[in-house]
């Protein structure tokens, strides 16, 4: 076993070998123009990017020619909001998402509201889910998108996409979601679940960085956007820019490669999770699963060990990669967003440590992450005078504390 | 973020860690921070009423490697100390000795917090019990 383990695959991971190795003649000697159309060089990599472009669609259900390449998931999500909002001026102006999206959609929506857009932010249960009633209450006749990410990237939680795309159909409502999470990790069929704009990353299923797609529907509805990206008109002038082919073709084989083994990894993921989770919770007191288990990516893991605050447990376990939604690990120092938004308390997100199990990690890593993470928050409750005093049965929630 | 050499000696090698009898009247606490705000310090200092000198000081934190380190740190400095020159240790001192980057100088505030709340708890416990000539002296 090698140090450090590297558990945070919802931030990135690594690119598989067998996805370099599709790239690597992209990046040496096919390095012709997709749009150059009167020669082979052009011709060998538009036949790539076609390539690509099937394998993109199959693992999600849709037509290749549905799939829209873009520079990742934040540009995809970009050009889905604004390109409808703008698109679909003359209809509506009003947006439909949730508090814990991703700021890729949440700053999108600030800057729409801006621009003269109303967003509906809705909040979600305890289990870090949207309730479908308060969703359907949200719809007014002005509403032209809902945008509701398929899985959440700090806590894992899947969303009732397909109750939400019968709901966003029933009402006439565009349903767009951020899939960066749930693509190549749970099945996902944007016709079985009335998916009619879809966002997508390469670098959290293995592929490279850099390099996204937003799948936009071509039948019942066909989807229009407003491109964002002026230029040479690629991508059926959806966005302009000459194609990363070896992104692209990374990209592609990711999809083609998520989708062959899907079922067994994502068993093989359950399987570590969960033992991962068995471990920390039978030897410690006081630890919290940040969202519902029931509907959840199988690699996810979101704990929070009480009493423990979780840069100081980051410190202690600094030969494991993991994340924390403490505030002195955010750029803001604010603790997390997401984690506030299920009503835990601060003091919980503070505690919080994000697991994120990948496709390389071993059972043998997983025995020693949890037997770390154990002998630190240990210890770490040793020196926490909020542990002593839950142990001498004090209410921690009716002392008076000197807020700073 | 990378921590200075110093702040990593006293999160793995925290001193003077634990707690001292709240109810001896020679022993002062102070508690500050919240749990919501992501660091609490208590930190305890045990006075020699002969003297006024500091004999021992004890503390626990819940907070970041720096809050660990700055606490840490406050009992080191705290004992042998006199109870005016502690109250003149400053979280600049803290800073410089730890060297906090900015975005943790918090941490070496609520230090300083800590140990004047322990002083001025300690100094209300002699102000109850004792005749006021008696502190003065």
């Amino acid at each position: 076993m090698k140090l450090p383990i590297y558990m945070d695959n919802h931030a990135t991971s690594p690119v598989d070998p067998r996805v370099f190795q599709a790239m690597t003649p992209y990046l040496t000697n096919i390095f012709g123009n997709a749009a150059s159309r009167n020669h082979s060089f052009g011709w060998q990599a538009e036949e790539a990017v076609e390539k690509a472009r099937k394998q993109v669609a199959n693992l999600i259900g849709a037509t290749s020619k549905e799939i829209v390449f873009t520079s990742g998931a934040t540009e995809s999500n970009n050009l889905a909001l604004k390109g409808v909002a703008e698109m679909y001026a003359e209809k509506g102006n009003h947006i439909i998402t949730a508090a814990t999206e991703h700021k890729a959609i949440l700053d999108t929506c600030k800057r729409l509201e801006k621009h003269g857009v109303r967003v509906t932010y809705l909040p979600v249960e305890q289990n870090g889910l949207v309730d479908l009633d308060k969703l359907r209450m949200a719809i007014t006749d002005k509403t032209i998108l809902i945008s509701i990410m398929h899985a959440n990237n700090e806590i894992g939680v899947v969303q009732p996409i397909r109750e939400i795309g019968k709901i966003a159909r029933e009402r006439g409502v565009l349903l767009h979601t951020d899939g960066t999470q749930a693509a190549g990790k749970i099945p996902v069929n944007v016709l079985e679940d009335n998916i009619d704009l879809m966002s997508i990353s390469a670098h959290k299923m293995y592929g490279p960085k850099g390099v996204g797609a937003l799948y936009v529907r071509r039948r019942n509805p066909r989807v229009q956007l407003t491109a964002q990206m002026d230029g040479g008109g690629h991508e059926r002038g959806m966005r302009s820019g000459t194609l990363n082919i070896p992104g692209i073709v990374g990209l592609g084989e990711a999809c083609a490669i998520a989708q062959a083994e899907m079922p067994a990894e994502a068993k093989r993921m359950a399987f570590l999770r969960d033992k991962l989770k068995d471990r920390l919770m039978s030897s410690l007191d006081e630890v919290y699963i940040n969202g519902t288990m029931e509907h959840r990516l199988p690699n996810n893991l979101n704990i929070s060990f009480a009493y423990v605050e979780g840069e100081s447990l980051l410190m202690g376990i600094n030969d494991i990669a993991v994340s924390s939604g403490s505030a002195c690990t955010s750029a803001t120092l604010e603790p997390s967003y997401v984690l506030k938004a299920l009503g835990a308390g601060d003091d919980l997100a503070h505690s919080s440590i994000r697991f994120g199990l990948g496709r390389f990690n071993t059972e043998e890593e997983v025995d020693y992450v949890a037997g770390k993470v154990i002998e630190v928050v240990k210890k770490l409750r040793e020196l926490s005078p909020l542990y002593e005093m839950f142990k001498e049965g004090i209410d921690l929630s009716k002392v008076q504390w000197t807020a700073h | 973020m990378a921590y200075s050499d110093k702040v990593i000696d006293h999160y793995d090698h925290p001193r003077n860690v634990g707690s001292l009898d709240k109810s001896d009247p020679n022993v002062g606490t102070g508690m500050v921070g919240a749990p919501e705000c992501g660091d609490v310090m208590k930190l305890q200092v045990k006075v020699n009423p002969e003297t006024g000198v500091i004999e021992d000081a004890k503390f626990k934190t819940f907070g970041c490697g720096s809050a660990i380190a700055s606490s840490s740190l406050a009992t080191e400095w705290l004992r042998g100390k006199t109870v005016d020159e502690a109250l003149a240790i400053k979280n600049t001192d803290i800073v410089n000795e730890l060297s906090l980057p900015p975005v943790k100088i918090h941490c070496s505030v609520l230090a300083e917090d800590a140990i004047k709340a322990a002083i001025n708890d300690y100094r209300a416990k002699v102000a109850k019990t004792t005749p006021v000539a008696a502190v003065t002296a």
